[in-house]
């Protein structure tokens, strides 16, 4: 029998691809769903479904700590999400991945326990305009404790990085850079190297806010350099509730733990307590087992299709919608310009986005309206919203002509 | 007219859509559109009803003892809505506006149609505009006592 996943990666066939999620198969209103809400969430394959019941039928247990035989198999297939996390991102160590519950976890840790160990008053910290807000307020609120100051790198018109100004701001004060990799809300793809090397070259350490990379292009942490890199199970066809921190050893290592319980201790007295090697460190409690176990389903998923595969498919999708809503004379798009994933954002001329979200939903057609959580980025544009479509790989050029109809359709009601 | 010959006036235009929820969308965004817009001036942050995902400006004045609204939004399809409260409450008696069961609401689908998220705001305003009849009617009360000592 013909194993179909390498069927899908010689011709693509999204058919097939949609068949393993269930959940697209569904009306709203009266129409088959097109979900476009996939920068929020992705929707999960049947195998990311099954991994969590066959947890809970099969194995659930606490890992690392019992010495039966389902506490070793859940430890087991806790621990291979690790590795295959270590693989996929190509880091040199296992224990430089560290589970949490997602990308703003991950960013207030570090801020929490690198920026409070090593950020003192004048230094400065540098992110960009086009942040979400998980990697502004967790540096707000570093700065504000320590004294350091935020420094903001500003977007141009066509939704990318200032690169002359960031050059201009980076200096020996400055001590972390924190980046979006990818912007959720408008989907540029920001020169994450070149600013790594940049930042670098000032001792500064790089933080990569990875959300919305890791569904579409190659990330090789070994590649980049990058000190961290924080990102969502949600947002990559894995579970909500779980996300990956990849932190160099060395400041794993010298940063202070984040939380203290059960799991991230060597031993415990009421004089004095030792703690764990990294990752467990960073590891307090009964971790969220089950989410992590099905987390390696994701990666396999996507590994399996290949992130070519998918951002080939995403990038027809994108230029059929890009295309066919700048026919459209009343649609405003922002960011249109190469160097991006597949997401849309755009409004529609004297129409409120939520105005414009809820029309497309009475078709059935999911999108997101509102700010993206990047409200210093609308402030730019002088905006309070955006109507923003974001395509996976199982989405359709038919979907995709849907959306196009529809907006027009609503533009010159 | 009474408040609960306005509200089975609105059920009656509603049923004319027979739950197409474009349409009906469509119908309330063109309600936003007739409701006359606020003065700039008064669209300020103390005139926000709190708890709305679109913002939401009201105001009231009283002419003739009956509490009269105004309100504005940022969203066509909000406008809309809060035009359907001006409608059944602007103009009426406090105690009337207080006692008011909104059974218009559940009628014409609303909560479907809208959702969870905009049915919190809708709240929002309903409370809001008791709250001014409210007011009102103590105010009165302490006027009048007031005038009889
Ligand atoms: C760019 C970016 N950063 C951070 C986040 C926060 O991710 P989470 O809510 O999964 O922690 C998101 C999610 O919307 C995002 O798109």
């Amino acid at each position: 029998m013909e194993d179909p996943v390498i069927q899908y990666s010689t011709r693509f066939d999204v058919q097939a691809i949609r068949s393993i999620f269930p959940l697209l198969d569904q009306e709203v209103n009266g129409y088959p769903l097109a979900y476009f809400d996939n920068a929020a969430t992705t929707q999960k394959p049947v195998s990311v479904i099954e991994a969590l019941h066959d947890y809970y039928t099969g194995y659930n247990s606490n890992i690392h700590r019992g010495i039966h035989a389902l506490a070793e198999k859940a430890t087991e297939a806790y621990e291979q999400t690790r590795l295959a996390i270590q693989e996929f991102i190509n880091a040199p160590e296992k224990e430089e991945i560290i589970f949490t519950r997602g990308t703003t976890e991950g960013i207030n840790l570090i801020a929490s326990t690198y920026g409070k160990k090593f950020l003192k008053q004048h230094d400065e910290v540098i992110i960009t305009g086009m942040e979400h807000h998980s990697n502004i307020v967790p540096w707000q609120m570093i700065c504000d404790e320590t004294g350091a100051v935020l420094k903001i790198v500003p977007v141009s018109v066509t939704g990318e990085l200032e690169m002359d100004e960031l050059e201009n701001m980076i200096s020996d004060n400055t001590k972390i850079v924190s980046v979006v990799f990818v912007s959720n809300t408008l989907g540029t793809i920001n020169p994450v190297k070149e600013i790594i090397k940049k930042a670098h070259d000032a001792g500064a350490i790089v933080v990569l806010d990875a959300a919305q990379a890791m569904q579409h292009l190659d990330v090789d942490v070994r590649d980049l350099n990058c000190d961290f890199l924080a990102f969502s199970g949600h947002k990559m066809y894995g579970p909500t509730g779980v996300g990956v921190l990849y932190g160099k050893r060395k400041h794993l290592e010298a940063m202070p733990p984040y939380q203290g319980g059960g799991e991230m201790i060597s031993e415990v007295t009421f004089e004095k307590t030792t703690y764990n090697d990294i990752p467990y460190k960073f590891e307090a409690g009964t971790p969220n087992i089950a989410d992590v176990v099905a987390l390696k389903e994701a990666v396999y998923f996507i590994s399996n299709l290949g992130k070519q595969t998918i951002r080939t498919h995403e990038a027809t999708l994108l230029a059929m919608a890009t295309e066919g809503l700048k026919e459209i004379d009343t649609v405003k798009i922002y960011a249109d310009h190469h160097h991006k994933v597949s997401v849309i954002s755009f409004n529609i001329e004297n129409m409120h986005p939520f105005d414009a979200g809820m029309l497309l939903d009475a078709k059935g057609i999911a999108v997101r309206t509102g700010h993206h959580c990047t409200q210093p980025l609308m402030a730019r544009y002088g905006i309070e919203g955006t109507v923003r479509a974001s395509f996976a790989v199982y989405n359709t050029l038919e979907e995709v002509d849907r959306l196009i109809k529809a907006v027009s359709r609503i533009a010159t009601r | 007219m009474a408040i609960n010959e306005i509200q089975e006036e609105i059920i009656s235009e509603f049923e004319v859509l027979q739950d197409d929820r474009e349409s009906t969308i469509f119908y309330i965004m063109e309600l936003g559109e007739k409701l006359p817009s606020m003065d700039e001036k008064d669209k300020i942050d103390i005139n926000l009803i709190k708890g709305c995902q679109s913002k939401v400006w009201l105001i009231t004045k009283i002419y003739d003892n009956n509490v009269y609204f105004r309100a504005d939004s940022n969203t066509e399809i909000t406008k809309g809505l809060i035009s359907l409260l001006i409608r059944v409450f602007s103009g009426q008696d406090a105690d009337d506006i207080m006692n008011a069961n909104l059974f218009f609401i559940e009628k014409i689908g609303m909560h479907q149609m809208i959702g969870s998220q905009r049915s919190n705001g809708f709240a929002s305003m309903i409370k809001q505009m008791k709250l001014f009849a409210l007011t009102y009617r103590e105010l009165n009360k302490h006027k009048k006592f007031n005038a009889h000592s």
